[in-house]
């Protein structure tokens, strides 16, 4: 009996996700049927879980689901485990040692595409939104300052282009010395954040051949990944001149006046996706219950943060600096997440969206996001060959899962736990977009067109060797 | 070692003295100075013990002084270092931190209480109503005690592994030199070989053969306790060698006028001869298998004292540095208890043996 439900749970589940994939036709269809929930009742089928994170502050919703019995209330015991590296925590997912994680948004993209260990993992809910910021070292912000526009109180007007290093980089050329950044990973929204600012002021951050995680082809800005403990040592050290990283370790350089950050994401791109939930897709198969419950937590956890305009933001604070979570000291931690953002010593400014968990559906992992990332993976060269609009489409809807999103979702808006209005009704893109930088308009549903309006980016039919781009 | 036989015609007491191996720990020095005494003709118990106590003293002198200098010097040098990047804890930051440790793993015994408690409530209501129960095991991270003990248990296993590998075949090499010449450049060649670099090829073969997704022993135990295993086995096996080959060979003909067989020559003329050899080529392959331990603890996440110090650098709280700091002490110390512990089993191992 138990089986034979099982088997007709699992098929509906198949049944419903294949429905939902199988509405995009060619790459001027209009897929705009809404997303459907997947179907899923019954009882947990594994209750004991361990999941992967990074200390960085955007784990809060798990540290929270946690300690405010989010998972409990489900019938989860779940063990919250830091990993060493974003590396060691996506071979940890991919090899079953870890039951999910909190991951880099272009991770799960990645893996299903084959760049980096080929493996099918699936992103069914995003876990917030913005969250980076870009540093620049003491050296070269006291070469940038004195030329920056300030405003009437002598502070710099943001957002601050990245066009203010061309000057930079030129000395260091004459100088015979390579202008270097860090960020965390190849396929990390910081490395795309990062590149994207640098492109919009006019500076190559380089690109990657085939089979390379080097990404140096023709930089004026050479990228290189730098573990982000290791970043304010190694910008003090000189070896890289800024870098690009989610919190603690913007507001730590502050601390520490090691660093000025200039920039922070939601400046580049208007409440960008960040990190999502990463799961093996064999795992979301083989126990549709467990991961509703997950989700389920998670939403709720998500919501607990951003209630009230972030109430519960200093209790945050204070979970997330004990030594087994983010472990920075309190401080630091609450100069990001409590609403202000301090770019310097005295020069604190709102900053009410550097961290958005729940609002603005921050949660439902909108195939747009996926497309962009995967725009972006083809833009520096990640990508190697150009790809029909309809592939972008199809990886997006392979790897993002918005239907297990809504299952979990309209559970909670049924009990009462959400309101209605924070789950959209969506077919999974967000419409055209216009909040970046460079006022560049990006619209998920037309990739191909969106690679073509950027002045710097791989064109189409233009492929990266050591010599360069041809 | 052990000292050369005493001359027979003296008292037997006095001969059993003077072939009892002399240990480095005080504790066991001080025993000498009794059947001295003794054989001396003096009976008086009282006159015994403050010449021990002096002795005893004399000894620990020496060293206490030196750690008490050490601790000055720390605590002056470490303020000075003050980078932008913080500045070095001294000793009393340091301690600090070990009872802010000690206070931690109290909190989490009174948690994990609190939990199993409430979670024999739940059940026990959940049975009158006829619902499920739950058996879960506490989820909390572990503690810095939890944390020493995986560390143990790792090295344990790694060691034991080594052994096992090393000394059989640290034995055919010693006995039969074509075998040497055949295997000595594959060991000369992976003996250098640091234990980070082993660890992606041992990570990946172990993932490939352990596909259990329910394993009894977790993936990152068994990765870490092969990369010691690996990098901690040449020391025994070279000494293993090295024992078998220096058989007194007087010996060897005594085993081809017997006409003894192979296990009987192994077990009765090379074992026993090669046995300190044994224990000191262990004694050393432990005390690398420690250091090996933490460094692959730290990428392979296994959670012990390695992963404690890198998740620690990954914090960069203002207490990071001292709770770091800390953390190698305790790294230090029980490697120094392991030692003693492998040099006590090495010279029990050689007692009644020359050098």
């Amino acid at each position: 009996m138990k089986s034979n439900r099982r088997n007709f749970l699992l098929l509906a589940v198949c049944a419903v996700s294949l429905s939902a994939c199988g509405s995009g036709g060619d790459s001027s269809s209009n897929s705009s049927e809404t997303v459907k929930p997947a179907t899923v009742d019954g009882a947990i089928e594994k209750p004991v879980l361990k999941l992967g994170f990074i200390k960085l502050t955007d784990m809060a919703p798990l540290a929270i689901a946690k300690e405010k019995g989010f998972f409990a209330k489900e019938g989860l015991n779940v063990i919250l485990e830091p990993q060493a590296n974003w590396k060691v925590l996506l071979d940890g997912v991919i090899g079953g040692q870890l039951d999910g994680a909190h991951m880099l948004a272009g991770q799960p993209l990645a893996a299903t595409i084959g760049y980096g260990t080929k493996a099918e993992l699936i992103a069914p809910l995003s876990l917030d939104l913005n969250g980076n910021a870009i540093t620049l070292s003491n050296k070269v912000w006291a070469q940038i300052e004195p030329d920056l526009e300030k405003g009437a109180d002598g502070k710099p007007v943001h957002p601050i282009s990245a066009s203010v290093l061309k000057p930079v980089i030129a000395s260091y050329k004459s100088q015979g010395k390579q202008f270097k950044m860090g960020m965390v990973f190849p396929v990390s929204t910081h490395n795309y954040e990062l590149r994207y600012w640098l492109a919009a002021g006019g500076i190559e951050p380089g690109y990657y051949t085939p089979g390379d995680v080097g990404g140096t082809v023709g930089a004026q800005a050479a990228l290189s990944v730098t573990p982000p403990p290791q970043m304010p040592a190694t910008m003090e050290a000189g070896t890289i001149d800024g870098y690009c990283v989610g919190e603690p370790w913007n507001q730590a350089a502050v601390q520490k006046k090691i660093g000025v950050p200039v920039i922070t994401d939601d400046e580049i791109w208007k409440k960008n996706p960040e990190k999502v939930l990463g799961l093996r897709k064999d795992f979301a198969e083989k126990y549709p219950a467990t991961t509703a419950a997950i989700l389920r937590a998670i939403i709720k956890a998500q919501q607990w943060l951003d209630v009230d305009g972030g109430k519960n933001r200093v209790e945050a604070v204070k979970i997330l600096a004990r030594p087994n979570y983010v472990g920075a000291d309190e401080a630091v931690i609450g100069a990001s997440m409590t609403g202000e953002f301090t770019f310097q010593a005295g020069d604190t400014r709102p900053a009410p969206d550097f961290n958005i968990f729940f609002n603005d559906y921050a949660g439902y992992p909108f195939y747009s996001d996926a497309i962009w990332y995967l725009t972006q993976m083809r833009r520096w060269g990640q990508i190697a060959e150009d790809q029909t609009d309809q592939w972008y489409l199809d990886t997006a809807k392979a790897v993002y899962r918005p239907d297990l999103y809504l299952t979990a979702a309209k559970k909670l808006e049924d009990e009462g736990i959400i309101p209605a209005d924070s789950i959209p009704e969506s077919d999974g893109f967000k419409g055209e977009q216009s909040g970046f930088i460079d006022g560049i308009i990006y619209d998920g549903r037309a990739p191909n067109a969106y690679l073509a309006k950027f002045p710097i980016g791989l064109k189409a039919g233009q492929k990266v060797t050591n010599s360069g781009v041809n | 070692m052990a000292t050369v036989a005493a001359n027979p015609t003296e008292s037997d007491t006095a001969v059993e003295d003077m072939v009892k191996p002399r240990p480095l720990n005080d504790a066991a020095r001080a025993e000498p100075a009794a059947p001295v005494a003794a054989s001396a003709g003096v009976s008086n118990r009282s006159l015994v013990n403050p010449k021990l106590l002096v002795a005893w003293l004399k000894n620990l002198a020496a060293p206490i002084i030196g750690i008490l200098a050490f601790l000055a010097l720390w605590a002056v040098l470490a303020p000075q270092v003050d980078t932008s990047l913080g500045s070095l804890p001294g000793p009393v930051k340091v301690s600090a931190q070990g009872v802010a440790l000690f206070d931690e793993w109290a909190a989490v015994q009174e948690q994990k209480a609190e939990f199993y408690a409430a979670q024999d409530a739940s059940n026990a209501a959940a049975l009158a109503n006829g619902g499920e129960t739950r058996n879960f095991e506490y989820s909390g991270p572990p503690t810095f005690l939890d944390q020493i003990w995986t560390s143990l248990t790792t090295v344990a296993l790694g060691f034991f592994l080594a052994t096992i590998f090393a000394v059989p075949l640290g034995l055919i090499c010693g006995l039969s030199k074509t075998f040497n010449a055949a295997i000595n450049p594959i060991v000369q060649i992976m003996k250098p070989v640091s234990p980070l670099a082993w660890l992606p090829i041992v990570t990946m073969v172990i993932s490939a053969t352990m596909t259990d997704p329910d394993p009894t022993l977790p993936k990152s135990f068994v990765i870490s306790a092969i990369v010691v295993m690996l990098c901690s086995l040449w020391s025994t096996l070279i000494n293993t060698a090295i024992g078998a080959a220096s058989i007194d060979k007087d010996l060897l003909n005594v085993g081809k006028v017997l006409r003894l067989g192979w296990f009987a020559k192994l077990t009765r003329l090379v074992l026993p001869s090669a046995l300190p050899y044994i224990f000191t080529g262990m004694r050393l392959s432990l005390g690398v298998g420690w250091m090996v331990l933490i460094a692959a603890e730290m990428l392979a996440q296994n959670p012990g004292l390695g992963k404690f110090v890198w998740d620690e650098f990954q914090n960069g709280s203002s207490q990071s540095l001292a709770r770091i700091m800390f953390a190698v002490i305790v790294i230090g110390l029980i490697g120094f208890l392991l030692d003693r512990i492998m040099m006590l089993l090495q010279n029990f191992a050689s007692r009644n043996r020359t050098v």
